[in-house]
């Protein structure tokens, strides 16, 4: 495996180890020295064309913790913002001489493309509306913590699923590790083609949350995205949280084993209530948590060996 | 190298070839010497920690704490480390996986720690094991326990306790069995195999 560009990328196999790897990494998080040498001597930039504090900083921890040198390249203050295009950027930083570069860039297939032009290996930190297949791995490694293995397990993916890169991740790697998948949106928020796509890949949804979600072992509520909410999705927020938010009356009808997950940040209040979010079962910080060791097992299978 | 990758058994397994130096009594003989050796070396148990390199040191070193239970009654902290982050070859072979390492509870500060591994060659994953303890702690003292030395050292770095010393051809290989992993219970030394030097 060279670069993680989607989840598709990963067979059952290679999520397993990474998984596997992940939970080793967690246990040098709790030590007082977390450092490991694997990485000494490699070069890793955080190539960020979008705004992100929790994916690029854990990012940056992950890789300094394998003892690589990490940089950030953030759109604003950069090259970037004097009109330089994406490759001339990642030219400039790849003719450096770097081993990986981590790129988030609101374009869908941006990490993909780079990919034809430079020797180093890339990783996807989210690209447009397509993919975060690092957010698919920590929420799987979070889930399996608390319910073992997902194989046959209930996941309800629940909120703005057009405009979220994480659903699509997540949907191919539970899917992979053997979940059941439920789609749940209004069907303004539901991606077009829907049927097609549930059908060709085995999972189901729908637009009733409340028929859903005893069944589930696991809901993930989706955060809505304002800064995208411009085209009248819902009639208010009001509205959308009756239908579609993780309340108190339906966490009393979630059932008692299931978790709850939520990729952040939260809009409290709209999707989640703050009841829902500060509960036991609510993994939400388990998740941040479990972003730096998922984040350090990928380095580490992507640079950690021999070039394969 | 002399370390296994995972903790599947080998290819070879089934098909045993070569010559058994240690049959299951021999082994058994050995670890209960080792067991009395700590001891001795020691004076007692206190403030010990037997640390495993996995997969099959691991085993060893629970054996090696079950039997200082047996010989002095009390209790030993027992667990892994995994040296795999720390070798120096990581960057010349495909990524391996990474094993378990569990360190108890009071940690290896200012405690005797002593490392148990199957076969001791060319000394690496000791230096490996030493560069990780290194992270965890000070452990007042390290000693090294292997159920064999086969030589041909790389480094300077000899064991304390040794099971068995084996003259080995460096063409030749050494493969430690143990129940728990394997199956069977014995080492055996083959000439050199497809597979390589072990």
């Amino acid at each position: 495996m060279k670069h993680l560009l989607s989840a598709a990328d990963l067979s059952r196999d290679d999520a397993e180890q990474l998984l596997t790897t992940a939970a080793q990494m967690h246990d040098v998080q709790r030590r007082e020295v977390k450092k490991l040498p694997v990485l000494r001597g490699r070069t890793v930039v955080n190539l960020f064309f979008e705004d992100s504090t929790r994916t690029r900083s854990s990012f940056e921890i992950a890789g300094k913790w394998l003892s690589a040198d990490v940089i950030n390249v953030s759109a604003k203050g950069s090259s970037v913002s004097k009109g330089e295009s994406l490759r001339d950027t990642v030219m400039t930083v790849a003719a450096m001489g770097v081993d990986a570069l981590v790129i988030r860039h609101h374009a869908s297939g941006a990490p993909a493309q780079v990919t034809d032009w430079v020797d180093a290996t890339v990783v996807n930190a989210g690209d447009g509306t397509h993919e975060h297949p690092t957010q698919a791995l920590l929420d799987a490694y979070t889930m399996r913590t608390k319910l073992g293995d997902l194989a046959g397990r209930r996941v309800g993916i629940v909120g703005d699923l057009t405009h979220s890169r994480v659903v699509r991740s997540n949907l191919i790697l539970l899917r992979t590790l053997g979940a059941h998948v439920t789609l749940v949106a209004p069907p303004t928020l539901m991606p077009s083609g829907i049927a097609d796509w549930a059908a060709a890949e085995g999972f189901s949804y729908g637009y009733d949350f409340d028929e859903v979600l005893p069944t589930l072992d696991a809901v993930m509520m989706l955060r809505v995205q304002k800064e995208r909410m411009t085209g009248g999705f819902f009639p208010t927020p009001r509205e959308y949280t009756v239908g579609y938010g993780l309340t108190r009356d339906r966490l009393r009808v979630l059932p008692e084993h299931a978790v709850i997950c939520h990729p952040g940040p939260m809009n409290r209040g709209l999707e989640i209530t703050a009841d829902a979010a500060d509960e036991a079962r609510s993994l939400i910080l388990d998740q941040v948590s479990a972003g730096v060791a998922v984040r350090m097992s990928v380095l580490y299978h992507l640079l950690g060996g021999a070039e394969s | 190298m002399e370390r296994p990758d995972t903790a599947v058994p080998r290819p070879d397994a089934a098909n045993a070839s070569g010559r058994i130096v240690l049959t299951e009594a021999d082994i058994s003989r050995a670890l209960r010497r080792i067991a009395h050796e700590i001891i001795e070396h020691n004076k007692g148990v206190q403030d010990l920690v037997i640390l495993g390199i996995p997969t099959r040191g691991e085993v060893l070193a629970q054996r090696i704490e079950r039997l200082l239970h047996e010989i002095e009654g009390t209790d030993v902290p027992v667990g892994s480390l995994d040296v795999t982050m720390y070798r120096d070859d990581l960057r010349s072979q495909p990524t391996r996986a990474v094993g378990h390492t569990s360190i108890p509870g009071d940690g290896i500060d200012d405690r005797t720690v002593v490392l148990v591994d199957d076969v001791l060659y060319s000394g690496r994953t000791v230096r490996a094991a030493l560069d990780a303890l290194g992270d965890l702690g000070r452990p007042r003292a390290v000693r090294l326990a292997v159920l064999v030395d086969r030589g041909h050292r790389e480094l300077p770095i000899r064991a304390d306790h040794v099971g068995k010393n084996l003259p080995t051809a460096r063409s030749e290989r050494v493969s430690v069995r143990l129940a728990e992993h394997d199956g069977v219970e014995e080492v055996r030394i083959a000439a050199s195999g497809s597979e390589g030097i072990r």
